[in-house]
């Protein structure tokens, strides 16, 4: 049951995407994300979405997982899509009472549908191939200036690699200890909604203990290795851009502008701020 | 009928994912009422796999478990009941402790059994003893007891349900040698008193070897053997090969066979080893008697 969560779960590879430097992974989508928002018309649309569809396929991550995350989103694309569909202007081609169907309506709820499909696929490639740790470490890179302004960037970044490091830990734990308490008789399943918050106690109890318990051990052990914060700590593995990313770079560059142009040049088909 | 049958079980982790993995494969034995089963195996040789499917705590990928002749999956709804049936105590069981007093944490299992109070009271009083906890422990809060005391009050919590058959999954992990012995002791005592079946996982050969029927050798998966104790021990040299370590004493007989004694190797007790020695010594020395005998009549 705990297994089924993959959104946003590293799946080891051996793929150019695996190997870019993480930092450059994070620039460009976020460049991805702007360019997706700032499409205006299905040309640039359809450019950004040829691209993304390009990446899922050599990043070598099984397509049933990129399935799986659109699933998750599902309801979201189906509700937002919905609504666009009833609230365009213009000669209606189906009407009922106060709802009727557009031309345009039917133009934005697609545009939307592929908008917020492109965007979460996108996200997911970066979280599939990339392992939390480089993730955190490139967040923490990328985020350095920021400590000009007291924003304490490293202890953000580490407790967000413990968080991370902790999540599959307490999830494993979570399970044994359901199986533990199933074992002994506990109804997770059935009863009423009291009663199922109620047999979340015998769960919930020994999960609190064993996390702050994991947390006093980690602390004392990052402090017998003498571990005093960012200040002068060097790196064991230094991120360093090769020429793989300035390949992708100059790659997403080149579609950038592409978006660019038609963006100029191709009347807006579609507005909307979502 | 056997008690507990097992058919061509298997079990995969990650079915069809990048992380897929057979944990158990194609085991299938059968345990008859009563009896002493010790589970030995590397780690991630799959026991614990194996054994949560006893109790329909994992469904199986394939094959059965049958329960007094029954699939325990036959109605799916009713598991619960088989799980009061086939108790189950994970290793580091103090983990699962929740209760505001050790009393009412033991009760827990009877309770989900629906068994009166006075039952109850009972029943935890009874387990409370087989593993040697004071009265006094009772009324305190699990989380002040020491160590040793969690796993033995974690331990009468399954042992309260009453089951007619106990699964332990290293119940001695992390224990001292002492606390490991105490242990051990009381399982058996437990065993013999009740009359129960036992199945124990244990990483120790001289544990299992001491109190085990019957032994199920576990590797990567697979059932490597399931036997008495004398016919695994007999292939003492083949179980060390799987890298698993046999009882000192019968290293020691191995040792002596090869060196020419006459010696058999299937040894797993002291006492026995003590007693094949002393066969030894009186041939030798009835040799040794003979040979000046020989050597003044050549
Ligand atoms: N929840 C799980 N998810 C995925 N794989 C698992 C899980 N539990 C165990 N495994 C894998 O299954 C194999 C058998 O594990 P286990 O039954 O725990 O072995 P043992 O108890 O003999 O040490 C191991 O390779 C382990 O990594
Ligand atoms: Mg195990």
């Amino acid at each position: 049951m705990m297994k089924e969560i993959t959104l946003g779960q590293y799946i080891p590879g051996k793929s150019v995407l695996h190997k870019m430097d993480p930092r450059m992974k994070v620039i460009l989508l976020v460049l991805f994300i702007v360019f997706i928002f700032a499409s205006r018309n299905f040309v640039s649309l359809g450019i950004m979405a040829a691209a993304v569809f390009f990446v899922l396929c050599i990043s070598g991550v099984s397509p049933r997982l990129y399935f799986k995350s659109i699933e998750a989103i599902i309801m979201i694309v189906i509700i937002t899509s919905g609504l666009n569909l009833f609230y365009g202007t213009g000669e209606p081609l189906w009407e009922w009472r106060f709802l009727k169907i557009t031309q345009a309506g039917i133009n934005t709820a697609l545009f939307i549908a592929i908008r917020i499909t492109a965007l979460v696929l996108i996200s997911s490639v970066l979280t599939y191939t990339t392992s939390p740790t480089d993730l955190t470490d490139a967040l923490e890179r990328l985020m350095k200036p920021l400590s000009k302004l007291h924003v304490q960037v490293h202890e953000i970044a580490m407790m967000m690699t413990i968080a991370l490091r902790f999540i599959p830990t307490l999830l494993e734990e979570t399970d044994k200890i359901m199986s533990a308490q199933k074992a002994r008789g506990a109804d997770l399943e059935s009863g009423n909604f009291i009663a199922r918050i109620k047999s979340l106690v015998p769960i919930l109890i020994p999960l609190f203990v064993s996390a702050f318990r994991r947390a006093f051990e980690l602390a004392m052990a990052m402090e017998s290795r003498c571990y005093h914060g960012g200040e002068g700590r060097t790196r064991m593995k230094v991120l360093k851009l090769s020429k793989r990313d300035y390949i992708a770079l100059a790659v997403c560059s080149a579609v950038f502008t592409g978006v660019i142009v038609c963006s100029i040049v191709l009347p807006v088909t579609v507005r909307t701020g979502m | 009928m056997a008690l507990l049958e097992v058919k061509d079980l298997s079990f995969t982790y990650g079915e069809k994912t990048a992380f897929e993995k057979k944990a158990v494969r194609n085991i299938s034995l059968s345990i008859e009422k009563g009896e002493f089963i010790g589970i030995i195996g590397h780690t991630g040789s799959g026991k614990s796999t194996f054994i949560q499917m006893l109790n329909g705590l994992i469904k199986p990928s394939g094959g059965q478990v049958l329960l007094e002749g029954k699939d325990i999956w036959s109605e799916p709804k009713k598991i619960r009941n088989v799980r009061f049936k086939v108790g189950m105590v994970f290793q580091y069981p103090e983990y699962q402790l929740f209760e505001e007093t050790v009393e009412k944490d033991i009760a827990f299992g009877p309770q989900n059994m629906k068994l009166g109070a006075e039952e109850v009271a009972k029943r935890v009083k009874d387990a409370a003893a087989f593993v040697d906890l004071k009265p006094e422990l009772l009324k305190k809060s699990p989380f002040e007891l020491s160590g040793g005391e969690k796993r033995r009050a974690a331990i009468a919590g399954v042992i309260a349900m009453d089951p007619e058959i106990l699964i332990l999954d290293e119940p001695a992990a992390g224990l001292d040698p002492k606390g490991r012995d105490v242990l051990m002791t009381q399982i058996a005592t437990y065993h013999k008193a009740k009359g129960n079946t036992v199945l124990l996982v244990s990483h120790s050969m001289e544990d299992i070897s001491k109190v085990a029927d019957k032994i199920l050798v576990m590797n990567k998966g697979d059932m490597y053997a399931f036997d008495t104790p004398k016919a695994i021990f007999s292939k003492g040299e083949e179980i060390e090969k799987i890298g698993l370590q046999i009882p000192q004493i019968t290293k020691i007989m191995i040792g002596l066979a090869k060196s020419g004694f006459d010696v058999p190797t299937d040894i797993y007790s002291v006492e026995q080893a003590v007693m094949e020695i002393m066969k030894l010594r009186k041939s030798t020395s009835d040799i040794l008697l003979k040979a000046p005998e020989g050597g003044a009549g050549a």
